[in-house]
């Protein structure tokens, strides 16, 4: 399939859906609406309402928070979990002494810690960035992790016959294998971080998406909840072209699916 | 041919001029039913200079006593020698060409190869200058910049020879290198191989399962028993004069006896290994 009609074909999915959607908001059958429009609002009040934000500004303030509180957990969440996964593939014993706790804690439904985290960091962003930070740190360190012990031992042996010495393994054949992996679950990291800073927001605070949905919806706004979506759906897919670009220009070393040797 | 052709061509070799020497070596490897012995008391000198092959069944040992000759692996008994000194730790005196890919992925071709020198301290410029002479002398001079998997099995073993040579190691140990290659490929690589080697000769072993390969490139063949408690069960030196062409030394007069010879003593080895990896 050629990329044009690829494209087509997309578009004409979401023309669909939204006609769908218009006609069964708008257009009565039989006497009736097929869908209420107090809960499902409709296409043009939804458009009509993502524009004034736009037209006022009002929402780069939203967008804004929820970028910072992102990035943020993202950042910092790779940080911690790249470091603690390292050393802990380094330290078989120290792995050992904490696995059970790894386990609990990434068990955890992270939710639950949003109100504790509120409690002990305010409704500010660090609240937010808190809760991304739970969800990427254990991405990224069981990823750093696994990279680190799946080092091919020929590779490892190849490197020492060439005289490397501890530090120089670390650097050369340790680093580059554990950030292949972190790398390539770069789409996963990031989409957690987002989930967190926006749950965050829902379940409290004074800016970013997650609280302008959570506006609308205390006051039955839908077509406040539905922009709202759509304008998070948007900031997601942005972010993860640019993922996506990152990730090309990082993993070039890579074989891409089809091409990969035996 | 055998035993006595074993014992009479270690004594030969003044151990001095030794480059590497394997003294009775035994390696156990502990599996599920307790210790079992690959390689057991084998014996083997390698001259300086020398280019020695070992030849034997697939599973017999063969990576295993070249890992032993690097380091990788202590023995449980016996002992190596290089240079006349007792190996402890890793071999420093040999480069190492691995059976399988052992190039760093996420390096390109020319960071492969500079590598080597880089970590010895050369600097980074004067590393990569030699690295693609280096490559450029395996043949690879345009693809310098190509991430290993995007060159070809042959390819890539050519930018692990430059990575290894690099270094100019004093002992060079190879695992069937050219092994997944097809045959014109081996052929070329084979030849590559002696240009090389006969440029400053270095001592190497070679291990292959392709007796003919063996004889084509080798001063010494050495056979090995099957496993397990395999050991060098033959040797020969090969009568060939050099420089040779490896396509061409086949026609020689003496390749054909040679090659009958050895191989009446391989072909029984491999139907035990067989008969014992089946039963
Ligand atoms: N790490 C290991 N643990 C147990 N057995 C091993 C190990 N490595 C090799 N072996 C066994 O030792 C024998 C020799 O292996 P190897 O040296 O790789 O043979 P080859 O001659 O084909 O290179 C084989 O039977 C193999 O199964
Ligand atoms: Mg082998």
């Amino acid at each position: 399939m050629s990329r044009i009609t690829l494209l087509t074909l997309q578009v004409l999915v979401a023309v669909v859906a939204i006609a769908i959607w218009h006609f069964a908001t708008t257009v009565p059958v039989f006497g009736r609406l097929l869908l209420p429009p107090f809960f499902f609002s409709n296409p043009f009040d939804v458009a009509e309402r993502i524009y004034k934000w736009f037209y006022t500004g009002s929402v780069w303030r939203h967008l804004w928070i929820t970028l910072a509180e992102s990035t943020l957990a993202f950042v910092i969440g790779s940080l911690g979990g790249a470091l603690v996964g390292f050393w802990f593939a380094r330290r078989p014993i120290v792995a050992a002494v904490f696995d059970p706790y790894v386990k609990m804690m990434n068990a955890l439904p992270r939710v639950v810690l949003a109100p504790i985290f509120a409690l002990w960091l305010g409704l500010g962003i660090w609240s937010k960035v808190a809760l991304g930070f739970t969800l990427v740190f254990f991405v990224v360190f069981f990823n750093v992790y696994q990279g680190v012990k799946e080092v091919s031992p020929t590779i490892l042996a190849n490197a020492r016959m060439l005289g490397m010495n501890e530090r120089q393994l670390m650097r050369n054949v340790y680093w580059p294998s554990a950030l292949s992996w972190m790398f390539s679950s770069l789409h996963t990291s990031v989409g957690f971080a987002v989930v967190g800073a926006v749950v965050g927001e829902y379940l409290g605070s004074a800016a970013g998406l997650g609280y302008l949905i959570q506006q609308a919806e205390g006051v039955f706004d839908v077509a406040g909840v539905f922009a709202g979506m759509f304008v998070l759906s948007a900031f997601v897919i942005v972010i993860d072209v640019l993922v996506s670009m990152v990730e090309r220009r990082l993993l070039v070393w890579r074989p891409t699916v089809g091409e990969a040797r035996a | 041919m055998g035993e006595a052709a074993v014992a009479e061509k270690s004594g030969s070799i003044n151990p001095a001029s030794r480059a590497v020497g394997l003294n009775g070596v035994t390696i156990a490897f502990t599996v599920a039913n307790g210790t079992y012995n690959a390689v057991e008391q084998a014996s083997l000198s390698v001259a300086d200079g020398e280019f020695v092959s070992i030849v034997g069944p697939t599973g017999c040992g063969k990576s295993t006593l070249l890992n032993a000759a690097a380091g990788l692996i202590a023995p449980a008994a016996g002992s190596v020698d290089v240079f006349g000194r007792t190996l402890t730790g890793l071999n420093h005196d040999a480069g190492y060409l691995f059976q399988s890919d052992a190039l760093f992925p996420w390096k390109t071709a020319i960071d492969n190869v500079a590598i080597g020198l880089e970590i010895a301290g050369v600097d980074t410029a004067e590393a990569k200058r030699r690295a693609q002479e280096w490559l450029t002398r395996v043949g690879l001079g345009n693809f310098a910049n190509r991430y290993p998997h995007m060159l070809s099995g042959g390819q890539r073993k050519r930018v692990g020879l430059a990575q290894v040579l690099i270094r100019d190691p004093k002992i060079l140990l190879m695992d069937e290198p050219f092994g997944p290659l097809d045959a014109q490929t081996r052929q070329i690589m084979g030849n590559l191989l002696l240009d090389l080697w006969s440029a400053d000769k270095k001592a190497v072993l070679f291990v292959t399962h392709d007796l003919e390969e063996a004889i084509a490139l080798s001063d010494r063949v050495v056979i090995m028993s099957a496993g397990p408690a395999s050991h060098i069960i033959g040797d020969w030196k090969v009568p060939i004069a050099r420089p040779r062409d490896i396509s061409e030394v086949k026609l020689e007069k003496g390749f054909h006896e040679l090659h009958r010879e050895i191989w009446n003593m391989l072909k029984a080895e491999v139907l035990k290994g067989y008969a014992q990896s089946g039963a």
